[in-house]
């Protein structure tokens, strides 16, 4: 038979039965549309991270006190305590290291601020002045942090947006004195940018001093030391110069823990990749449910055309030709519905980029290609037994088929 | 050339065995124009199964064309009935999706003929039959009669050596009826055999041999 006619002919078959064939389509699509979806949300997410932390810059290194072992994390890396605090020394010594080109020390915690009665709790940030281009940020009012010594406390501090408007609604807060928990701090500057930063969404940030936060929460200790080094080549250089540094100066005791951007980069990408297979594969079985629909709408198909395969028989069909016409059949539905899921996917993809511009939702090429296989696949496993069952029908029994 | 010698046709039916064909034999020359008669359950359809290849018997030798067919795999059989086999059934048996020349078609579709000889050759059967003018006409927009000549143009487009009627009058008025078994005996005298199973004595005795069936044995031979 030629390829052209067992077409023909199995579109014939399909093209009676409209509605049989339309719900096969539909769930082969659904199916197809999911792979292509999921995947494409999962691809976003792991982009989307990716980028934010592109945007923070990869030269940077984060120094945070205590050791985390390789098995296991000594609590002390949530607590943010451990034997040997890092202090405003050990972040001064840093700034000799040759590659490093600006540090910033931080300090977190929470307090409440004030302003003429209207009160909040809010994070306070206790940094230096080089946090800024550190991070990027840029001031939509007045200055950023005075570049004094760290040591040094000055009663200043900046605010986020969020800080402004809750607490200072239409005054231009620069200027004006804060009150955070029993001291008074005057407002010199408002961060304009948006995000998030260390878990912390910096409009809802009031920033001070590095020296002023700690003294605010009492306590002589760093949260974190943020180091950049000139280029990314030197960063490795900058890691092993910085564990040497605090080494010695913690009495041999090597009690930090040192993070790239690209170690949380990675990570990052293994874990949302992760999730982007495990959701393709979830979709996946969404395929295989349709395959089974797929096996009894040929099943269903095959005891309604008997007759017509006795009649194939008698003139002169082979089983094997039998086997092609309803394996044509049935790959045939699968390969449309797997072309319309193609299509619907990559619409609705559209339609998430249009609607959230930020969010990079497309599949990738392994999902599209991998989803129209599993699908044709699908027909082919999933239609070779009503085939095979097709093939071997004894001929009078089934011309007498009524 | 059709040559039967003694061929058993055995069912088993629950624990029980059913003889429907016992020790026929019978020999059909090319050209001939035979009639099987008899009551129900007589096995003329089994034996007309048989002769078209479709059963195989429990024991007997059958030759077709000199060949002995009794050995040959499904595959060949099917290729075997393809080209030397015309079916007629009581029913038609069109396929109600396709037109008129489309199940024409179908033998050579299936043989994977060129599909402009194929559209020559379905044409050339239609209006020899004088329906071409239906050429395009689904089943279901054709009277009886005007459905078994699509049938028998299927039949024979192929070019078989013998056409196996079962019961082709069975579903036909008397006046299509006759035109269909007219077309037979014309294909006939153009020297396809023709064997012709039927209820129907008027139609039987209108062939050359009649052949009368009793309880899967061939009674009378004439």
């Amino acid at each position: 038979m030629r390829a052209f006619d067992v077409l023909y002919y199995t579109w014939s078959a399909l093209s009676r039965h409209r509605l049989r064939t339309l719900l096969m389509l539909v769930a082969m699509m659904i199916g197809v549309a999911a792979i292509i979806v999921l995947t494409a949300l999962g691809e976003g997410a792991r982009r989307y991270v990716i980028n934010e932390f592109a945007s923070l810059g990869t030269n940077l290194v984060i120094v945070l006190p205590g050791k985390s072992e390789t098995r296991g994390h000594s609590p002390s890396v949530f607590v943010g305590e451990t034997p040997r605090d890092l202090t405003n020394d050990d972040a001064v010594t840093l700034l000799r290291i040759p590659g490093v080109k600006r540090i910033a020390p931080l300090v977190v915690g929470s307090a409440t601020v004030s302003w003429e009665g209207v009160e909040r709790e809010s994070p306070i940030l206790g940094s230096s002045s080089s946090l800024l281009q550190l991070r990027h940020w840029k001031l939509a009012a007045g200055h950023f942090l005075p570049d004094v010594d760290f040591d040094q406390a000055a009663p200043v501090c900046v605010i986020g947006n969020t800080i402004k408007r809750e607490l200072f609604g239409a005054t231009n807060p620069v200027g004006q004195w804060l009150r955070i928990g029993d001291r008074r701090f005057r407002v010199i500057g408002v961060i304009a940018s948006e995000g998030r930063s260390i878990g912390m969404d910096v409009q809802d940030l009031v920033i001070t001093p590095v020296a002023s936060a700690q003294a605010i929460f009492n306590t002589p200790s760093l949260f974190r030391i943020l180091v950049e080094a000139k280029t990314r080549d030197v960063v490795p250089f900058v890691i092993d110069e910085i564990t040497d540094l605090i080494k010695r100066r913690h009495q041999g005791e090597e009690d930090i823990t040192i993070i790239t951007q690209d170690a949380i980069l990675s990570t990052f990408d293994k874990i949302l990749s992760a999730l982007t297979y495990a959701v393709a594969g979830i979709a996946a079985i969404s395929l295989a449910v349709a395959g089974i629909l797929i096996m009894n709408i040929m099943l269903v198909s095959i005891a309604q055309r008997t007759a017509e395969i006795g009649l194939l028989k008698a003139l002169g069909a082979s089983q094997h030709k039998i086997v092609v016409l309803f394996l044509t059949e049935a790959t045939l539905l699968a390969s449309l519905g797997a072309l319309s899921g193609l299509l619907l996917g990559v619409l609705a993809n559209t339609v998430i980029r249009h609607v959230y511009p930020a969010f990079p939702a497309s599949a990738p090429l392994w999902a599209m290609i991998g989803a129209a296989g599993i699908a044709m696949l699908t027909g082919l496993i999933f239609g070779a037994m009503p085939a095979r069952r097709a093939a071997q029908l004894n001929p009078i029994e089934a011309l007498a088929h009524k | 050339m059709i040559e039967l010698k003694g061929i058993d046709r055995e069912f088993i039916v629950g624990d029980q065995t059913v003889h429907a064909l016992q020790d026929v034999s019978l020999t059909v020359a090319p050209g001939d124009y035979l009639s099987i008669m008899g009551p129900s359950g007589s096995g003329k359809s089994t034996l007309l199964n048989v002769i078209g290849l479709l059963d195989r018997p429990t024991r007997g030798a059958y030759k077709l064309d000199n060949q002995e067919v009794t050995a040959l795999s499904d595959d060949e059989l099917a290729s075997t009935r393809q080209t030397k086999i015309g079916f007629i059934f009581q029913f038609f048996q069109l396929l109600p999706r396709l037109t008129a020349i489309e199940n024409v078609e179908l033998p050579m579709l299936l043989a994977g003929m060129d599909p402009r000889e194929r559209s020559q050759r379905a044409r050339a059967v239609l209006e020899s039959l004088a329906i071409l003018d239906r050429a395009s006409h689904r089943p279901d927009q054709l009277s009886g009669g005007q459905q078994q000549r699509v049938a028998i143009a299927r039949a024979t487009v192929m070019r078989p050596s013998v056409i196996l009627a079962d019961e082709p009058t069975g579903n036909l008025d008397r006046h299509s009826s006759g035109e269909v078994v007219a077309i037979l005996e014309q294909l006939n005298q153009q020297g396809m055999s023709l064997i012709v199973v039927t209820h129907d004595p008027e139609i039987g005795r209108r062939a050359v041999r009649q052949i009368r069936m009793v309880d899967g044995r061939i009674e009378q031979d004439s």
